[in-house]
């Protein structure tokens, strides 16, 4: 692997870490959960630990499932652009996906099956709305790269990217129902500009959503 | 044997028996008044015999698994790729038993060994056995050898059933159940398959109504059509080719019936090798275990509600190329623990070996098979 992907990968990593800690405290002691693209299984392990929560991974990466059969996670593999046609309607309490909706290729599709197996789902997606986003492309007119955005154009797995104003639409016109949002800037704290504006000044978006 | 033994074999392993005086109650309502268990062990047993993992094995296997017998042994057990010191299981950190089962021909009860009550050869009256029969018989083995519960249940094909069963039936015995290109049962298709096998032996003149030891012969041309046949299911399409393709033996067409393509002569020294090896009652008992085997059929026809009575975890594995058990089938099982809220893992090896894959030392597979029971005996360590 090229040094400068596995440096991406290595902070996709990190990004995801700090989700989790916004993550858990949505997540009740006892829930059962479904976390899609589960890595290495740390959000699962983590979740086990501290609200003794029982639930499955699904990922498609073998080096990240040997991860998983080490932390003694349960991960299925299995590639979401398939659906989640072999789990039953309402099986889990809270189906999580963190920064994958813009890597999958109907995300609209996966989070209608997010919502037909879970009774809530929880999202996490890089805002594509950030004005240093806007400004990358703007002045620089060039497609953004940034911590939050770590790949370039041609080797990007994220082909679906929207802001936080596009995903509020699409659950506004899906019936979605939005419970709880944070949005929070690039060390994963909220503050005034990030409340104010979340599609200017918001690096991750963290939706928790029902329908 | 190699000229010396590779660090990561067991090395000499010398089998023993079990003799079992308590009646075996069986699937087909008769009982076994008395039998052998023949087995071999590999690696320590730790002082709470909490690090002890079964092996079950599938349709033509028996209890060697690993290592040598002898100094004439060309080749090692048949799962010796994935048994041994820092090999998925590993018998630096776990004890190893593999029994051959009741019904096989290689030291067992079964069709080759007397009745103890008529002190007669079994032949075709040994009783019909099941996977339940089996498990069965196989936690007498474990009670002799003191193992309380296994650390896991571990097995491929005909075998991966044999792991599903034992979660089912003796879900306090076992803390994990490793199930490996298995299937919650046989489809019409595998069915379709074992019959012609046994049809190819029952219609041999030489079988003589299984009683063919009667008469100084055996049913070999039945036998190699049999293992012909399973041996296509084995392996994939594309493994043929590779292996194959359509190269000929001498180079040139000779406008007959004699051995001309190389797969040809694979397939017919394959079912020669094992028509000398292998019993034919035995085959004809072994393959209907497999059409039987439907663990679902005691719980309403629901594999889901089968596995609500399992208490252990479960580790899954398929591979993509396989169509005699396809990844499918393997999603079945997963299926129904999940539903369940059974502990699953599922990992599809990417191979174009087939079926017979699971025999084989394949990086992603040995990586993945390692890396599970490598937990596995970390949580060993940490309740010894």
């Amino acid at each position: 692997m090229p040094e400068a992907l596995l440096d991406a990968n290595a902070r996709g990593a990190a990004a995801r870490r700090d989700d989790l800690r916004l993550i858990s405290d949505w997540i009740p002691r006892g829930a059962t959960v479904l976390d899609l693209g589960c890595g290495d299984g740390s959000l699962l392990a983590s979740l086990r630990q501290e609200r003794d929560v029982n639930g499955y991974g699904l990922e498609i990466d073998q080096d990240n499932i040997a991860a998983c059969f080490e932390k003694g996670v349960n991960v299925i593999e299995q590639d979401l652009d398939k659906g989640l046609g072999n789990f039953q309607s309402e099986r889990f309490d809270y189906v999580i996906m963190t920064q994958a909706l813009q890597a999958v290729l109907r995300p609209d599709a996966i989070l209608d099956e997010m919502l037909r197996v879970g009774r809530e789902a929880i999202i996490t997606f890089p805002n594509f709305g950030h004005w240093r986003v806007r400004a990358y492309l703007g002045f620089k007119g060039r497609m953004p790269v940034s911590s939050a955005l770590p790949y370039e154009w041609y080797d990007t797995p994220n082909i679906h990217l929207c802001t936080v104003k596009d995903f509020q639409v699409h659950c506004q016109r899906n019936d979605i129902r939005i419970i709880e949002r944070t949005v929070v800037n690039r060390h994963h704290r909220s503050g005034a500009l990030t409340r104010a504006w979340p599609n200017l000044f918001g690096e991750i978006a963290v939706y928790r959503v029902t329908r | 044997m190699p000229e010396s033994i590779p660090p990561d074999s067991v090395g000499l392993v010398e089998p023993q028996t079990l003799h079992v005086d308590q009646p075996l109650e069986l699937e087909c309502g008769r009982v076994l008044p008395a039998y052998d268990l023949v087995y071999e062990t590999y690696g320590t047993l730790n002082a709470e015999a909490s690090n002890a993992i079964l092996i079950c094995h599938a349709l033509s296997g028996h209890h060697h698994a690993a290592g040598y017998h002898g100094a004439d042994d060309k080749r090692p057990g048949w799962w010796d790729s994935c048994i041994g010191p820092g090999k998925p299981i590993d018998t630096d950190r776990f004890f190893v038993v593999c029994p051959n089962n009741l019904g096989g021909c290689h030291g067992s009860s079964g069709p080759l060994s007397r009745n103890p009550e008529t002190g007669e050869l079994w032949g075709p009256d040994f009783p019909m056995m099941t996977v339940k029969d089996w498990v069965k018989s196989q936690t007498r083995l474990a009670d002799a050898l003191r193992i309380r519960q296994w650390a896991a249940v571990v097995g491929g094909s005909l075998g991966g059933m044999q792991a599903m069963q034992w979660a089912i039936d003796f879900p306090d015995r076992l803390r994990h159940s490793v199930v490996i290109a298995g299937a919650p049962k046989l489809s019409a298709q595998n069915i379709a398959f074992n019959e012609v096998a046994r049809q190819s032996i029952l219609t041999d003149p030489n079988f003589h109504g299984g009683r063919y030891y009667l008469h100084d012969t055996y049913p070999r041309q039945g036998l190699i059509l049999a293992r012909m046949v399973g041996h296509i299911t084995y392996l994939s399409d594309d493994a043929m080719r590779m292996k194959f393709g359509r190269d000929l033996r001498s180079g040139r067409f000779h406008f007959g019936f004699d051995v001309e393509f190389q797969v040809e002569s694979y397939l017919r020294h394959q079912g020669e090798t094992f028509s000398r090896n292998f019993d034919a009652n035995t085959y004809l008992l072994m393959t209907k275990a497999l059409d039987y085997f439907d663990p679902a059929r005691d719980y309403e026809h629901s594999l889901e509600k089968a596995m609500e009575r399992t208490r252990c975890k479960f580790l899954v594995m398929s591979f993509n190329s396989d169509w005699r058990f396809a990844p499918e089938r393997s999603r079945e099982i997963v299926n129904a623990l999940v539903q369940a809220g059974r502990d699953v893992s599922y990992a599809e090896i990417d191979t174009p070996k087939g079926h017979d894959a699971f025999l084989l030392p394949i990086p992603e597979y040995t990586k993945l098979f390692g890396a599970y029971l490598g937990r596995v005996a970390d949580e060993v360590s940490a309740h010894a």
